[in-house]
């Protein structure tokens, strides 16, 4: 079972010791359709839990992702430049979106894990 | 995420079915050409215009001459004219085919307009000429500014903006500085706008910097004003309502609305976007607005060209008429005059919305119309209009599902639900309307409504063509739930283009031409 | 009624099958207060023939610039317009056509605007360009918007020496949405001293080229100035047929580059409705405002059309929308790509060329007239002369005399003293030799 944790707006967070890679879930990539572009922060921006961390782009969608969990962005995800259409291909993989230097790992228990959020995701539809 | 937009679909070029025409040696189909880019079609030294070199001078140009090539294309006019007549025939119009886009109001575009307004006392005209040899002109709009605000019973009227979401920029400007006028403006900074609101109206407050407040509707499609009237407060600053409303639907408690949003000090404007379903029947100052765009483009049936121009002016109410941008045009000791300065007017103008007075040559073919139906056609113009929509809504209702029981107003609207488990989208269903010969209504707006399909006839459809439109519709969905998916998923077959993939077009933008440039990779080679 | 299909037998058929008596029915969501059972008090119904007789009365009580010797620009100019121009926009197919948001079947419209996009890239220098604006004073705008949103910042810089009525549209934006503007007074001399007022606040500086009094300049040093500082160089072009004799802003290093594309394919039409033309460097493509037309393929593999980076716009992005922009200029986009397609790059140079030769045979004609003072040293098609007597009065004198002469720089700039005796002067291709003498003759009468 991943360690993985979703929030009720669809983005996920995967911590490694006190990195914090964030992401929006194959649902949500399935909603917007075909990414075309990702607007990336920063690196060294500060970001609060629920802070505006990224916007994502489809042909008819746009959509801002939020921070789940607040830090210091360390990195950012180049490849989808060229290539926006990993986040399409492997949303909680490839298609990651910004790492961030994890200020508070408590705000980690806020938010779903991957059972929970599958459950609610059904609900929603 | 967020939900500003957040619902996407397909983008690609649809799915694979086998479908493959007859080919032709020249990759022409009967009438429809295929046609290269103009700059493919460039024979070096060649024009479509004779012009004369002028004889030996020495130039003013202060050293910065044009140095090099621009690379503009050379072609003869017999080359020129076949290009864009090909062109043109790859484009569906109003001139052929009922084209039902809700809330565009696409109703024939009288060909006496485009007469009038090349009369070269209206075409031949500079803004800028001594006010003295232009009282025609001058006239032409205080005339037309006279029919505006007897049809909307509202007393002034600002003419210069340039399209509708312009009229909506210059409305929202005016109840801004009517706050500023009475020191209210750093603390009324909340617009509300309905959830089935036009993109323009949030994209509008949002850029005077107001914040915007979402209003739900109601499960039968109109404002709940309960939420509303919750809503409001001391630092609300407008309301921005459309109605009808998107949904088609008249908001039957809309003068309620313009009394609340009064009483808490705040000003209501109204996008006109829909007036062809009331003109002549309802006057919108007799609801209680305070400011409302008209688009001349839709209502008052100048063209839509292709995507514009356009017209927007807003008429306005006693409380925000000093505010009108200039120029104002006035009617003073038997003269007409273009007020274009502050010092000049009587009121406190609060800027300008473009140079020069406006989109004149829509004034023209506005007017033109407006003359054409007078007070009585305007009427039962706007009559048609329902009674079109409303056949359309009863004829279909059985076979396609309508979220809100009718009466419609001049729009009808469908959502996706009768094709639920045919594996048809809307999306899918309107590109099988291409192949049947129709644009496809307007899809995916309003946003309350699921794969909403929004239906405006207007009034300029015979009773046979709304017949034969109505079965065609009534053909595709027992289609779609008789499982025969094909027609849908590759659709259109028959169209100049197969569907486009805008993915690609988004991912990978190439926006214009480049000599030496290579074609845009395939869908493979991506 | 002749636009209305629909016979009493259809109405009476179509609400049957509605199950409505009345068509009063079907309005019954509108509050009885507010419900109209009579005519409102405007005229009623006419055909064509009273309907022309009406309009040709008005449009008979004005000059049309093709009736006199004219030579009236600032910002909108008088050019022959070939007859294969007005004849094809008013093909049904163009006319008659909507926004191309189902690309499949409006090819035509797209591969033109593709095509317009390219040739303004083209004119201008630039690298990329958006499918028009309303006008030139609104795509100028949009541009100090685009600007404060690429660099961050608040300030914009403004050359007096930009049209009125264009810092008028920019300082109304600006106001609205609390931006801050620094505008430098007008210079009838041509030169000023802009970049002077640049700092590490500012987003960009505006500058018009040809101007207002018709200076035409070298803008590379204002925009290296301007660079130096992190700021955005705009250029506004009044007269696009300028581009085809002077240095394009894009090899001047200007950012972004609007224009007012009226003198293609375009009448004067009392100042609207008008292309406005907005280029900008590749790198700053999302910020901007307005349609995009793109190049991509369809399902069989064919080069095809549709319009792209819509989630900049309205109707995606809503309040987060690049500008709330809903429409371009679609037919007179047309027409102005219609044109410089006939004209070609042979076409185009050349009537750049007659344009400028005719501006200074005019100038010289003017400049020798007793007490007129020709300004200009450099210039396009336009020029600014100084006479001994107020421009207003001199203008409507000229108006007596059957010439239109130019704009009294008075009119545009009514509180500066300095305006007062200056008038701008157009002339472009349409002038003849006869229009020029007519009007260096009544010049002198209106003088003496």
């Amino acid at each position: 079972m991943s360690d993985i944790r979703f929030t009720k707006d669809h983005e996920w967070v995967l911590v490694d010791g006190d990195t914090a890679t964030i992401g929006i879930s194959d649902y949500a990539q399935e909603q917007l359709g075909d990414v075309v572009f990702v607007e990336l922060p920063d690196i060294g921006k500060t970001l609060e839990q629920g802070d505006e961390a990224a916007v994502v782009e489809s042909v008819k969608a746009a959509s801002e992702v939020y921070a789940p969990v607040s830090g210091e962005v360390i990195e950012v995800n180049e490849e989808l430049e060229a290539a926006p259409g990993r986040v399409n291909e492997d949303a909680t993989g490839e298609g990651w979106f910004v790492k961030l230097k994890l200020t508070d790992e408590d705000e980690l228990d806020d938010l779903m894990d991957e059972a929970a959020y599958a459950k609610y995701i059904k609900e929603l539809d | 995420m967020s939900s500003m937009n957040a619902k996407g679909r397909p983008t690609g070029t649809g799915a694979e079915t086998g479908f493959a025409p007859h080919e032709t040696f020249t990759g022409n189909r009967g009438l429809v050409q295929e046609e290269p880019l103009i700059f493919e079609l460039d024979s070096p030294g060649a024009s479509g215009v004779d012009l004369d070199e002028p004889e030996d001078f020495a130039p003013r140009l202060g050293g910065v001459a044009r140095q090099g090539r621009i690379g503009l294309p050379g072609l003869s006019e017999p080359e020129v004219m076949r290009h864009y007549v090909r062109l043109s025939q790859k484009n569906y119009a109003i001139d052929s085919g009922l084209y039902p886009l809700g809330s565009c109001t696409m109703k024939h575009n009288p060909r006496l307009n485009e007469k009038m307004a090349r009369l070269p006392g209206f075409g031949d005209v500079h803004p800028l000429q001594p006010q003295q040899t232009v009282q025609g002109a001058l006239e032409l709009i205080d005339t037309l500014a006279h029919w505006l605000k007897e049809l909307t019973g509202m007393p002034a009227v600002a003419m210069s903006p340039k399209a509708g979401a312009h009229g909506e920029l210059c409305g929202m400007m005016a109840i801004d500085a009517a706050l500023r006028a009475r020191g209210e403006e750093g603390t009324r900074k909340r617009v509300l706008v309905p959830e089935s609101a036009h993109g323009t109206n949030p994209a509008t407050a949002a850029q005077i910097g107001f914040t915007v407040d979402s209003i739900p509707a109601t499960e039968d499609g109109h404002v709940d004003v309960k939420a509303f009237k919750a809503k409001l407060g001391p630092d609300v600053a407008a309301i921005m309502l459309t109605n009808p409303n998107t949904c088609g639907l008249f908001e039957r408690d809309i003068i309620e609305i313009a009394d609340a949003v009064h009483e808490a000090g705040g000003y209501f404007y109204c996008d006109g976007a829909n007036f062809n379903a009331i003109a002549g029947r309802v006057r919108p100052g007799d609801l209680g607005i305070d400011a409302m765009h008209i688009n001349l483009h839709k209502t008052f049936s100048t063209p839509h060209g292709g995507g514009g121009p356009g017209a927007g002016p807003v008429v306005f109410s006693q409380a925000l008429a000093p505010f009108a941008p200039l120029p104002w045009i006035v009617h003073e000791k038997g003269a007409y005059r273009a007020i274009e300065h502050e010092g000049e007017s009587t009121g406190q103008p609060f800027g300008r919305m473009t140079a020069f007075h406006g989109q004149m040559g829509m004034f023209v073919r506005a007017l033109a119309y407006m003359l054409s139906h007078g007070a009585d056609g305007i009427r039962q113009a706007s009559e048609d209009a329902v009674l079109s929509a409303n056949y359309i809504l009863a004829s279909l209702k059985d076979v396609m599902s309508a979220p809100y029981e009718g009466p419609c107003m001049h729009e009808a609207l469908f959502d996706d639900s009768f094709l639920k488990g045919t594996g048809v989208e809307t999306l899918d269903f309107a590109k099988a309307m291409i192949d049947e010969g129709y644009h496809p209504m307007t899809m995916y707006f309003p946003l309350v409504v699921h794969g909403a399909m929004l239906i405006e006839p207007t009034e300029s459809e015979s009773k046979d063509s709304l017949d034969l439109f109505i079965a065609t519709l009534r053909d595709l969905a027992e289609s779609a739930k008789r499982g025969e998916t094909e027609r849908f998923s590759g659709a259109p077959y028959l169209a100049p283009r197969r569907r486009l993939d805008e993915t690609l077009a988004a991912r990978k933008p190439i926006l214009r031409w480049q000599h030496g440039r290579n074609e845009p990779a395939s869908k493979a080679a991506e | 009624m002749r636009y209305l299909p629909l016979t009493t037998d259809d109405r009476a058929q179509m609400l049957a099958a509605i199950g409505a008596k009345s068509v009063d029915e079907l309005f019954k969501d509108v509050p009885e207060a507010a419900r109209l059972d009579g005519l409102i008090d405007l005229p009623r119904r006419q055909g064509e023939m009273e309907v022309e007789r009406q309009l040709a009365a008005m449009a008979g009580k004005n000059i049309p610039a093709g009736q006199v010797p004219f030579f009236v620009g600032a910002g909108a100019y008088k050019h022959h317009i070939p007859a294969t121009v007005d004849h094809l926009i008013q093909r049904s197919e163009f006319l008659t056509s909507y926004t191309p948001y189902q690309p499949e079947i409006t090819q035509g419209t797209l591969q033109y605007l593709f095509e317009f996009q390219t040739q303004v890239s083209m004119l201008t220098g630039m690298e990329v360009a958006n499918a028009s604006m309303y006008d030139g004073s609104t795509a100028c705008g949009e541009a100090v918007l685009m600007a404060h949103r690429v660099t961050k910042r608040k300030k914009a810089v403004l050359s007096g020496n930009l049209h009125p009525h264009y810092q008028d549209v920019v300082a109304n934006l600006s106001d609205f949405g609390s931006y801050k503007l620094v505008t430098e007074p007008p210079c009838p001399k041509g030169t000023e001293g802009l970049a002077g007022e640049i700092d590490e606040e500012t987003s960009c500086v505006v500058v018009q080229n040809p101007d207002i009094f018709g200076h035409v300049r070298d803008l590379s040093a204002l925009a290296e100035a301007a660079h130096a500082k992190g700021a955005l160089m705009i250029v506004v072009v009044p007269e696009i047929v300028s581009l085809g004799l002077i240095t394009p802003p894009g090899e001047m290093g200007a950012d972004i580059v609007v224009g007012e594309g009226q003198s293609l394919g375009n009448g004067l039409n009392f100042g609207g409705p008008y292309v406005g033309l907005f280029a900008a460097k590749q790198k700053f493509v999302r910020q901007m405002p307005g349609r995009l037309c793109g190049e991509t393929v369809d399902a069989e593999g064919k080069r095809g059309f549709v319009l792209t980076l819509s989630t900049r716009e309205q109707h995606i992005r809503r309040e987060k929308a690049t500008s709330n922009i809903c429409t371009n200029s679609g037919l007179c986009c047309l027409a102005f790509t219609i044109h410089l397609s006939l004209l070609g790059e042979e076409g185009y140079t050349r009537l750049a060329r007659i344009n400028h030769a005719n501006a200074v045979k005019l100038a010289d004609a003017l400049g020798a007239v007793p007490g007129v003072n020709v300004l200009n040293e450099a210039f396009f098609n336009e020029f600014t002369i100084e006479t001994p007597k107020p421009g207003a009065e001199v203008i409507d004198a000229l108006v007596e005399k059957g010439v239109l002469g130019g704009v009294p720089l008075s009119r545009l700039m009514p509180g500066n003293d300095e305006m007062k005796n200056l008038i701008a002067v157009a002339s472009t291709e349409v002038n003849s030799d006869q229009d020029r003498a007519a009007y260096a003759r009544a010049l002198k009468e209106v003088l003496a």
